[in-house]
């Protein structure tokens, strides 16, 4: 096996038993990328030099401090890296290189993990395919025609193709567990609160977090140790103690109460990916749980509370890209309200700009208790309802999308039909709660996701509940083919 | 003015709350550096930026919330007010809108003697904005520079009901929000700095009608004065208008120092839609019932109590006692003096005449000035005690204040010793007796005139270190006594 099949429990015990350098590590990574990125597009930056740099000056006793020193990653192309342009993958900030780190990747750097490059997105996170990049598209490792989701696409195709053993993404309406379902790898959106937000650039304030593409569950909650906890740069991030993660990877269940919402799996949702999920309930039940039907009757008004809420806190957030401090500036207006215009007319895509038309909307006078305190009512409701379950259960189950990953194209014009991607995963953004996507089968050829749901700081039951599915199926052992060495 | 109609004021204050660092961040607040020296990501609104509220900030808030009788809220949150402008870093400033920290207070103002209570309708806690610097004016600069040191400023903003008659009691408000602010040590309320700023609500209407006339709201009133005229001016201009049949417009104007007139900005029609929303970045803020008490409790000495106090405690008639509470520096200079001297009058006349009158000339702060409370109080004992005429005392005081010598060097130098000796002045008042009779004559006759002529004699023979006293009655005794 070469170094980049790994993950990060075998690559560290390469490295404890001096089988493999950092630096030859960091070669076969960049050596992948180079290999098989130029198809799958999932970099927008690489920063060879100042990795292979950083492998070599790590000293031997400063590999036993860090809890993935010498290892890869990358990052979404929205989480600020000092000195590393983050572009959002937007032309208003193409040439931006932030003078700080966001706190995840201080985080990930004191742990001494190695930042190879950033990673293809949509546009401010805006978006489920990732074909609203400015720059290009990414291609899904397991077809190239078709799209890894998004918006994390990048994140989800690097660690599908091998590029990378794990990497970071956001998510403020599904766009880690989206693309980890379709890219067939594990994805892990936090609690509200549980991950700094500080240094990560805001889509929806209310919604956006942080959180891990891996290609396993226990490479998962190694991570989750190091980028959770309180930050006081961060007001919404919770001063709580935060667990060892990898205490909860057993596949002990017995007794563990399960939901599955039947509007999770109603018209909409493919057969093939509620069968798989049902199979996998099965599975479930086989390894001792307790597997029952549940309603969550408020599911249908997630998705348009969604598009109020995220595009209005969007219009504001994306307000300060006005050419006057950092970013694109049209240097050809006559004015200085001129310039505001052009230049955001210019920095700004087609669904960046529709949603902060749509906000501005949702916000405005004589529209806002019609729009945005209506959002905010279902909003509450939609939490009631989980509230309600969790009184009777430990975790939540549906599939993750509707679909498996459709083709490059295919719904890039029809922006209505792209949001009901999301239409699984949107909820569990509207009420603050942590949410996995494990790969749980193929449908034609292509990877489903199964999403787990647990109450709010529970991700421990998440990831107690992924590794038995996982230490009980070989989901997750089988790779696209996108050709060896 | 026509005296058909009354003019109805409400006031909108700015004021800088006092604290060391930002509200959201950790850069300076100090005044005066060099321009965007006091900047970090956070206030300079960078991407993926967050705020965290600073403490300090909240406290003042609610100590000048507390000094102002209002009630203090124990929930509150944070709202984004929506506008583009280029010294906004984040297009939207952090402001609270419909839950403030502050509502349902009050001040009260003197007028001649009467007390009148204003009410404040609220005050709530927002972030100042950066400022512009063109080359010039705004209208005609080739360009402008963008200063973000007081982006992130906390300010507290102070709206008042619209409880005020005139421009007289606009300002009586105004100078009154000012001290409290200064007692209760929530802002330097220093208006050419920025600190302190007001905006003024003004309407007009028939007398005896009860519904309000349409408001316009002027801005860029620096000063007591500007206020004062503003007012004036457009209250005068909306009666002019009413009498010419036209209607007014509810709008935005800015007062034209130079020209001395309110011009119109923007229209009601052409007014921003800032589409408040809750900051989502910032949770509700709960604020502990005992954390408030704790502030209450620990509210130090406010202006009305003070003045109440100089009133009972010495006599001070409350004209004097509402000029010696104007600021807390003003105040403690006087308590320090009557912890030396004790004719409170004295040194109050002292204070609200040649103090203010030279810190007035030289803008020179009380804590600042020469003539520190021993000094003063010297000067006085020294009148007191006859050494120096009151008048020859002013002299003293100028140099006093100019150079911060003590009084008895000054009398000392100047060689300004009051002549009080009887033998010496009835020598020198027999002989410009014996060298003008005629005046003598007249004065005799009942010119009383003539009598001035003979102290000034006095006073010319002596370069004016005559003590004016024993002139006089050894004046009065020789005039006659022939």
């Amino acid at each position: 096996m070469e170094l980049y099949e790994l993950g990060l429990y075998e690559l560290r015990d390469k490295l404890n038993r001096e089988e493999a350098s950092v630096h030859e590590i960091i070669e076969s990574v960049l050596r992948r990328i180079h290999q098989v990125d130029g198809r799958v597009k999932a970099f927008v930056t690489l920063d060879e030099e100042n990795a292979l740099q950083k492998a070599d000056q790590l000293k031997r006793e400063e590999l036993r401090r860090g809890r993935i020193a010498g290892l890869p990653f990358a990052l979404k192309d929205l989480i600020c890296t000092r000195s590393l342009r983050t572009t959002c993958c937007s032309r208003m900030l193409e040439q931006f290189v932030p003078p700080y780190d966001a706190t995840v990747a201080a985080r990930l750097n004191a742990e001494q993990g190695i930042l190879v490059g950033k990673l293809n997105m949509d546009e401010f996170a805006m978006g489920s395919s990732t074909e609203f990049s400015a720059f290009f598209p990414t291609h899904n490792p397991w077809d190239l025609e078709r799209v890894p989701g998004g918006s994390s696409g990048g994140s989800a195709a690097a660690v599908a193709a091998d590029e990378v053993p794990f990497a970071l993404g956001t998510d403020t309406g599904g766009s880690i567990r989206q693309p980890a379902a379709f890219c067939g790898v594990v994805g892990l959106k936090p609690t509200y609160g549980r991950v700094s937000r500080w240094g990560v650039v805001a889509f929806a304030s209310s919604l956006d977090q942080v959180g891990i593409f891996s290609k396993d569950v226990a490479d998962c909650a190694l991570v989750m140790n190091i980028i959770c906890g309180y930050d006081p740069l961060d007001s919404t991030s919770i001063n709580m103690k935060v667990p060892d993660y990898t205490s909860f990877l057993s596949t002990d269940i017995k007794g563990m109460k399960i939901a599955y919402p039947r509007e999770y799996f109603q018209q909409g949702v493919d057969k093939k990916n509620r069968e798989l999920v049902m199979a996998a309930l099965k599975k479930y039940e086989e390894l001792g749980a307790i597997v029952e039907e549940v309603s969550l009757p408020h599911s249908e008004y997630a998705l348009p509370a969604y598009y109020i809420i995220a595009p209005a806190e969007a219009s504001a957030n994306l307000a300060r890209f006005d050419g006057v401090r950092y970013g694109l500036r049209d240097f050809e207006a006559d004015n200085v309200t001129d310039m505001f215009s052009r230049s955001r007319a210019a920095g700004f895509g087609a669904e960046v700009k529709r949603r902060i038309m749509l906000g501005t909307y949702a916000l405005s006078s004589g529209y806002y208790d019609a729009y945005y305190l209506k959002a905010l009512k279902v909003r509450r409701l939609i939490s009631n309802d989980f509230e309600q379950i969790f009184k009777d259960f430990d975790i939540i189950i549906s599939p993750t999308t509707p679909t498996t990953a459709f083709k490059l194209g295919e719904q890039s014009n029809e922006p209505l039909t792209l949001y009901m991607n999301d239409i699984l995963t949107v909820p569990i953004n509207l009420a603050g709660l942590p949410g996995i996507s494990v790969p749980c089968g193929f449908s034609d050829g292509l990877p489903a996701g199964m999403q787990i749901v647990a109450k709010p700081f529970d991700e421990g039951s998440l990831i107690r509940a992924a590794y038995a599915f996982e230490q009980n199926t070989a989901y997750h052992t089988v790779k696209p083919s996108l050709g060896g060495e | 003015m026509n005296s058909n109609y009354e003019t109805v004021i409400g006031l909108e204050v700015h004021a800088e709350l006092k604290t060391a660092t930002k509200i959201f961040c950790s850069c300076s607040t100090a005044f005066g550096a060099e321009p965007n020296t006091q900047v970090c990501p956070i206030c300079s609104g960078f991407p993926g930026m967050l705020p965290v509220l600073n403490k300090k900030a909240v406290e003042i808030a609610i100590k000048a919330g507390l000094a102002l009788n209002c009630e203090i809220a124990a929930l509150c949150k944070f709202d984004r007010k929506n506008y583009f402008y280029p010294d906004l870093p984040k297009a939207y400033q952090i402001s609270q809108y419909d839950l403030p920290i502050c509502k349902n207070g009050y001040l009260e103002i003197d007028l001649e003697g009467e007390k009148k209570r204003v009410g404040i309708t609220r005050a709530h806690m927002e972030e100042d904005a950066g400022k512009l610097v063109h080359q010039g004016n705004i209208t005609s600069t080739p360009f402008s520079l963008v200063d973000l040191n007081r982006s992130g400023t906390p300010l507290l903003e102070i709206v008042s009901e619209p409880d005020m008659r005139s421009a007289q009691e606009a300002r009586a408000y105004l100078e009154k929000l000012r001290s409290i602010l200064l007692f209760a040590g929530a802002s330097d309320c220093k208006m050419q700095e920025g600190s302190l700023r007001c905006d003024a609500n003004v309407s007009v209407r028939p007398w005896g009608q009860k519904e309000l006339g349409i408001r316009t709201e002027i801005k860029n009133l620096n000063s007591f004065r500007a206020l004062e005229r503003a007012i004036e001016y457009e209250a005068q201009r909306q009666i002019e208008a009413i009498e010419d049949g036209e209607a007014i417009i509810q709008e935005t104007r800015t007062w034209d120092e130079e020209k001395q007139i309110t011009r119109g900005m923007r229209s009601k029609e052409e007014a921003h839609d800032y589409r408040y929303f809750p900051d989502p970045d910032l949770p509700p803020l709960k604020i502990e019932r005992e954390w408030v008490e704790q502030l209450k409790a620990d509210l130090p000495e406010l202006p009305d109590q003070a003045q109440q106090r100089l009133m009972e405690q010495y006599g001070l008639p409350p004209y004097d006692a509402a000029i010696l509470t104007l600021t807390p520096e003003f105040l403690e200079y006087f308590d320090q003096c009557l912890s030396l001297y004790n004719d409170a009058k004295q040194v109050s006349n002292w204070m609200m005449g040649e103090l203010s009158k030279y810190l007035n000339q030289y803008d020179i702060e009380i804590h600042d000035c020469k003539i520190k409370p021993v000094a003063l109080t010297r000067l006085l004992t020294l009148i007191d005690e006859g050494t120096i005429s009151g008048k020859m005392a002013k002299d003293v005081f100028a140099e006093m204040f100019a150079t911060g010598k003590e009084p008895d060097v000054v009398v000392k130098e100047k060689g300004m010793v009051q002549i009080s000796d009887e033998s010496t002045l009835l020598k020198m008042i027999d002989g410009i007796i014996e060298a003008n009779p005629g005046v003598v004559e007249d004065y005799r006759k009942g010119k009383e005139k003539a009598f001035g002529f003979f102290v000034g004699q006095v006073m010319k023979a002596t370069k004016g270190q005559a003590n004016p006293a024993v002139v006089n009655s050894l004046l009065k005794e020789r005039l006659k006594s022939e």
